[in-house]
């Protein structure tokens, strides 16, 4: 749980972060988003202390995060900032190492968590104690920070546009990742990016920032549906984001259940809806079965089907 | 006197054979292994001209009084110094690696060193000088590693941590270079001259200080003055070396959770390592030469040879501080290279 209580930063005199107060809940993704110099990067660096607030107090797990000692605080933070900021000097596992290190584990327990991450992040077979992060392309760099960022098993992870300067293909791939990781390690994750597509497919909950305030906050359905204004319609794409939204959805989150399979076309559980209405459009609207992994017919899912869930 | 009439058929033979396969080698299309071999050739070629200037004044003096002198001319430097600009060349066409550069000034210091002990030159008349010397010789080439020892570890104890404080603070930093900047343009005798004066009323009005040899002449003021035209390219490459490690980079030291102190040591200084260690080989190679001015306020060591020469108009013994200089400044500069090329990751 982080808690942010009226917190104001001044940089010159300029209100950079202006009264802004939140609350991200336990286990949650919460999507900071905004443009260049809406306050989003200072708002998360005073979560770690790294910019200390003018006004107010935030508090991590209950804990005012001025009060102790910062390092101290920081390694139960993890961070991951954009192109890495790996450790040019080290290899893979002793950049994965850095928090056990400073929190000096036992050797033996430190290379075991360093194997252990070195799977979850799949880097599988890179000879870790061997190859240098300028050995790596951006995308395994940046599986190294988060895996850097995960190694201590921090309960919250603060990640700066961590995909910012990779190539499409690859900051969709790690996209998938981080919320398999997600998923799998109950993380509390706060996250900054300029980039809606990247909020829509991540956010729990989505806070939209201009000039330092918080302009809009919601699940990213509503920031989509809803907009609170023509700024936010404009950031946000329009209409045209909606399918960003189905792209988000699986099969599984809308389709009826129903045993046996009626349509001639099916489709898998697990597809993204957006899958689902393409392959509608192509057949005609049909309604389609939904079939489970192993082959099992589990429901059915129509057109109707999707209006509802984006209406949900 | 000419080539002809003092060097043996074997020198000859060696000199011209050495030469013909140079013209070959320059003919070659040029690849490690022909840069490779051409650089020990030329290596050959630099010990036979050696090794025939040597053997000749052997030829010379013999059968002549034992006060006959064989100085070396003009062509024999020359001629010495035309393999050692073919190798200079050599290193920048094939781009040789820092390791390879090291090798081969140690190994032209090694022949040069060699030819010296084995006694080739002892009838030439810089050797004839040595022996004159041979005592002094031994103890002033000591007492020079001993100023250029103690004045660059002086700088680097110095040096380091006030490269360190300029870094974290700019504008220090800034008035730090601009005055270090200011000693630099002092000429080296000047700054001797002026460091007489202060010094010696310090020893006489602290007797501590001179009971610890602060003086206005000798060793004490000798190291000052080195440590001072040191500390310049110490501090600044310092500087430079940790403004160049990325920001990003320390950011996430920082977010992870290190220390100050932390970063310093685990982070920027083994980045900026490469920058200050190349600091350091310009501040001891420059100690090196500079160590020999020490001589005139009496701190001793090679520039003791060089000033008496001066004095008695004597070129052989001027050549006796010169040469042993020139020999450690290279010596110094090639154990540089061999370690800069070792374990740089960046």
């Amino acid at each position: 749980m982080i808690e942010l209580d009226h917190i104001s930063k001044l940089y010159d005199g300029r209100r950079v972060v202006d009264d802004l107060s939140l609350q991200v809940a336990q286990g949650s993704v919460c999507v900071l988003i905004g443009p260049s110099g809406c306050g989003k990067s200072t708002t998360l660096r005073m979560i770690n202390a790294l910019v200390t607030a003018d006004e107010g107090r935030i508090l991590v797990d209950g804990q005012d995060v001025r009060a102790g000692d910062p390092p101290e605080l920081r390694r139960r933070i993890g961070y991951v900032i954009q192109s890495g900021g790996l450790f040019p000097h080290w290899t893979v596992a002793d950049n994965i190492a850095t928090v056990p290190r400073l929190l000096r584990w036992p050797e033996a327990k430190v290379s075991a968590r360093v194997a252990e991450l070195v799977r979850l992040v799949g880097l599988d077979g890179i000879e870790a104690d061997r190859r240098f992060p300028h050995q790596l392309s951006g995308g395994q760099q940046q599986r190294v920070g988060v895996a850097r960022a995960l190694a201590a098993d921090p309960p919250v992870l603060l990640m700066d546009e961590p995909f910012g300067a990779l190539d499409p293909v690859t900051r969709r791939s790690l996209q998938d990742e981080l919320r398999a990781i997600h998923a799998s390690t109950g993380k509390t994750i706060v996250f900054v990016t300029h980039d809606m597509d990247e909020a829509l497919k991540l956010a729990d909950r989505v806070v939209v920032m201009d000039g330092g305030r918080i302009v809009q906050d919601g699940a990213p359905r509503a920031i989509v549906t809803d907009p609170a204004s023509d700024l936010i319609r404009g950031f946000v794409g329009g209409e045209e984001a909606l399918l960003r939204l189905l792209a988000r959805l699986t099969v599984g989150d809308a389709m009826r259940a129903v045993e046996t399979a009626t349509d001639a076309v099916t489709i898998g559980r697990d597809e993204s809806l957006s899958v689902a209405l393409s392959r509608m459009l192509v057949h005609g609207r049909l309604p389609l079965s939904v079939l489970a992994p192993d082959g099992q017919p589990v429901g059915r899912l129509t057109f109707e089907d999707l209006s509802a869930v984006l209406a949900r | 006197m000419r080539l002809a009439d003092v060097a043996s058929p074997a020198v000859l033979t060696l000199l011209i054979g050495t030469g013909v396969t140079l013209l070959a080698c320059s003919l070659l299309v040029q690849s490690r292994p022909v840069a490779a071999a051409t650089a020990v050739l030329l290596l050959i070629a630099f010990a036979a001209i050696l090794w025939a200037a040597g053997s000749g004044a052997t030829i010379l003096a013999a059968g002549k009084s034992p006060g006959a002198r064989t100085s070396l001319g003009l062509g024999f430097w020359l001629l010495a110094s035309a393999p050692v600009l073919c190798l200079v060349d050599l290193s920048q066409q094939a781009a040789l690696r820092p390791t390879a550069r090291g090798v081969i000034v140690l190994a032209g210091v090694a022949i040069a060193v060699g030819l010296v002990a084995g006694g080739v030159f002892d009838n030439v008349s810089v050797m004839r000088e040595y022996r004159a010397h041979a005592d002094t010789f031994r103890a002033e080439l000591m007492r020079h590693a001993i100023l250029v020892a103690a004045a660059v570890t002086i700088v680097l104890l110095l040096g380091l941590p006030l490269g360190i404080s300029g870094f974290r603070r700019p504008r220090f930093g800034e008035r730090l270079l601009s005055v270090l900047g200011i000693i630099q343009t002092v000429p080296s005798i000047a700054l001797f001259g002026l460091l007489i004066g202060p010094l010696t009323s310090l020893g006489q009005a602290l007797p501590w200080a001179g009971a610890i040899g602060i003086a206005g002449i000798g060793t004490t003021p000798a190291v000052i003055a080195l440590v001072l035209y040191g500390l310049l390219p110490l501090v600044r490459n310092t500087i430079a070396g940790l403004e160049a490690v990325s920001p990003a980079v320390i950011d996430a030291a920082r977010g992870n959770g290190m220390r100050d102190r932390q970063i310093l040591i685990m982070v920027t200084l083994p980045l900026a390592l490469p920058v200050i260690l190349s600091g350091l080989r310009i501040v001891s190679v420059q100690t090196v030469g500079l160590a020999v001015v020490a001589a005139l306020i009496g701190a001793g060591g090679l520039g003791t040879f060089v000033f008496q020469g001066l004095g008695q108009n004597a070129i052989d013994l001027v050549m006796l501080g010169v040469l042993p200089t020139v020999t450690f400044a290279l010596a110094v500069d090639a154990v540089f290279a061999l370690f800069a090329s070792k374990g740089v990751h960046s």
